[in-house]
């Protein structure tokens, strides 16, 4: 692997314009000294411990696990951290190094608005201003989201170009930061983009891979059989595997968004069902036509609706280490209710498509089995949609 | 056929004579191909030495808003590159003027980059310019460029700062100056030195080189020239297409301005 070119096999990369590339070189040199760089390092655990709430619990199902018959279900709880996902893991890190770098702004994407109440919590907490890039269907469907980034300090813009979702909330995020590449950090929240932001995510959100091994190897002397989580860009996923990527035993399963069902157009399975191109900076897999354009995409998760994938997951793919599987939104809205039912955790609708997958395969498992499922965000952001999704459907 | 030489003969014939070229830019399709290619000719005529096709994508990160609207405009025309390469031939029955595609990496990377560069050959196109590919990327396609004689215009930014050396050193067909940051679309004005930045150009330039991004006006024209050997107008011309009431009068407007534009070039 090549990581000075950020390449993971053959996917990676740095495809951005000119204007972006020594913005990315500065950067890639900061976050090389930083993350090598103890009083970074503890400065950021303190703030992660304190201020994040972490580490974050892996809680044993036991209501679940009887409910499914089978393996064990542990619950890795990023949904209990400060602002409520995973997301703050990967944002403190890097509006910490964006202050070290002497930048006064940060800017970032959101889909869900997950990333986008992080960014903005963490740039509160730090002192430096804040632009949100949201696409307009999602400002709709997440306007409380807006509200807390508003409140928080931040702006929210609105983005109408393209699809007017996530990858469009990108694409708007992009071109604002070549124009204002000087004073601006793009605080990327996912596992995606072009060279550093894929490594360089991934090892802020390890922290969870980490934890978990400790916490497993504390409580019951063992590693996990299976470790599942959501994926979308694959942030959350890639934190979770990347510590065990050497534990052979340990299997591994992404969990894409089949939207209405992998046989129609509105899906968002990038592994599953797409193919190699280049994209927002990176080489990965992409839902594209023949002539390249990047296709709309759909997922009752705002979180997970985007057309491409994390280049690691794409290497991770293509080597077998990591299998990918999908759950529809229909297997998602019903694992998020048995979540709520069993257990009392309300997951993000995002994690519920992880958890929906454990439903698939846990009953014909051995009841000695171990399955760690990263319930990444916590679902009181989606009661809204959710009910709304019920009522239609019960109107059917 | 020639082909690929057209650019530099051009560059070498306008600069022989102490002049500048002109390089224009329309989004290939908007709002129809046949205006496309009416509007080339038109362009030709009324002064401009150089056209950039650009091809409709789904996601034009580089582009400004009026950009971005042409390509959705084109889009909903269901263009494709072979349907751009039709068009490349059908202008080549009329004119000789150096036509290069501005065009997305994924695009050149799912038609095929051998069969891409084959085509590119085959109708006559003599370059390409790929606002994602910068220098560390751009062996993805280089190699079945060069093959085929079609030039991979590089671009430099103010703030490539000591990367314009390492790229200017590698220029072929003229190398692509981008006057400012951010995205395409017309400025009112340039926060570059652009002293400076001529100044680490002109050090290692090995291709004549254009200055475009944000140049709308006349005045712009005149007050930049001096710079560099030529100047891209982009935005400015898709916004007189988007704003006519018909395609004819897209056709006169461009035309009309394009005079303008050249007329400013060649005054002394």
């Amino acid at each position: 692997m090549n990581i000075t070119k950020g390449r993971y096999g053959l996917f990676g990369g740095q495809y951005v314009p000119e204007t972006l590339m020594n913005a990315l070189i500065e950067l890639e040199k900061a976050y090389e000294y930083y993350c090598k760089d103890k009083d970074f390092q503890s400065e950021l655990t303190n703030y992660l411990k304190e201020y994040a709430g972490r580490p974050s619990l892996l809680y044993y199902a036991d209501r679940l696990t009887r409910k499914l018959g089978g393996a064990k279900i542990y619950l890795k709880r990023e949904d209990l951290n400060h602002t409520g996902s995973h997301k703050i893991n990967n944002v403190l890190g890097q509006v910490l190094l964006a202050k070290k770098m002497g930048k006064k702004r940060v800017i970032a994407e959101t889909g869900a608005g997950q990333h986008g109440v992080a960014t903005a919590t963490a740039a509160t907490l730090f002192g430096l201003g804040c632009e949100i890039f949201m696409g307009r269907e999602d400002t709709e469907r997440q306007a409380l989201n807006v509200f807390r980034m508003n409140l928080l300090g931040a702006s929210v813009r609105a983005v109408d170009s393209g699809t007017a979702t996530l990858k469009d909330a990108v694409n708007e995020a992009m071109r604002e930061w070549t124009a204002r590449v000087n004073d601006t950090f793009y605080v990327l929240g996912s596992v995606m983009g072009p060279h550093p932001y894929p490594m360089m995510v991934r090892d802020f959100q390890t922290v969870i891979g980490y934890e978990v091994k400790e916490q497993m190897l504390k409580e019951i002397g063992q590693l996990p059989d299976y470790l599942i989580a959501c994926v979308g860009g694959g942030s959350n996923a890639i934190g979770l595997f990347h510590p065990f990527l050497d534990d052979q035993k340990v299997k591994m399963i992404g969990v894409e968004a089949a939207g209405l069902g992998l046989d129609t157009s509105r899906h968002a399975a990038t592994i599953t069902k797409g193919s190699i191109g280049v994209f927002h900076g990176m080489k990965s897999f992409f839902l594209q036509d023949s002539e390249g354009q990047i296709l709309p995409v759909h997922s009752i998760s705002a979180g997970l609706d985007y057309p491409g994938i994390g280049p690691e997951h794409a290497f991770l793919h293509d080597i077998g280490r990591v299998e990918y599987s999908s759950s529809t939104d229909n297997e998602a809205l019903a694992a998020f209710q048995l979540l709520a039912q069993t257990e009392g955790i309300i997951p993000a609708i995002e994690s519920a498509h992880a958890v929906a997958h454990a439903v698939k395969i846990a009953p014909d498992m051995d009841r000695d089995k171990i399955i760690v499922i990263n319930l990444s965000g916590r679902g009181d952001k989606d009661v809204q949609e959710v009910a709304r999704y019920l009522e239609v459907k019960s109107d059917e | 056929m020639n082909n690929g030489n057209r650019i530099d003969e051009m560059f070498a014939k306008r600069l022989a004579s102490g002049e500048k070229a002109l390089i224009t830019f329309v989004t290939a399709g908007d709002p129809d191909l046949e205006t496309t290619r009416q509007l080339v000719l038109k362009m030709e005529e009324s002064g401009a030495d150089l056209v950039e096709l650009g091809v409709p994508y789904s996601d034009p990160i580089a582009e400004g808003p009026v950009i971005q609207e042409a390509n959705i405009r084109a889009l909903k025309n269901d263009v494709r590159l072979d349907k751009l390469f039709k068009l490349v031939s059908d202008l080549r029955k009329d004119t000789h003027i150096p036509l290069v595609f501005l065009l997305y990496v994924n695009c050149i990377l799912q038609y095929g980059k051998a069969e891409f560069f084959d085509s590119c050959l085959q109708h006559g196109l003599d370059g390409v310019i790929v606002p994602d590919l910068p220098f560390e990327e751009s062996d993805e396609i280089y190699e079945e460029a060069h093959r085929k004689g079609i030039k991979l215009i590089r671009l430099v930014a103010p703030s490539s700062a000591a990367r314009i050396e390492m790229i200017a050193a590698q220029a072929e067909g003229f190398l692509y100056c981008v006057s400012s940051l951010g995205v395409t679309g017309m400025r009112s004005n340039f926060n570059t030195n652009f002293s400076d930045f001529f100044g680490q150009i002109n050090k290692v330039k090995r291709a004549p080189c254009a200055l475009g991004f944000g140049i709308s006006t006349p005045e712009q024209v005149k007050e930049l020239k001096k710079y560099c050997d030529g100047i891209i107008v982009g935005s400015a011309i898709v916004k007189k297409i988007a704003t006519a009431p018909t395609n004819r009068e897209a056709i006169a407007s461009v035309s009309e301005f394009i005079c303008d534009l050249r007329t400013a070039l060649d005054e002394r």
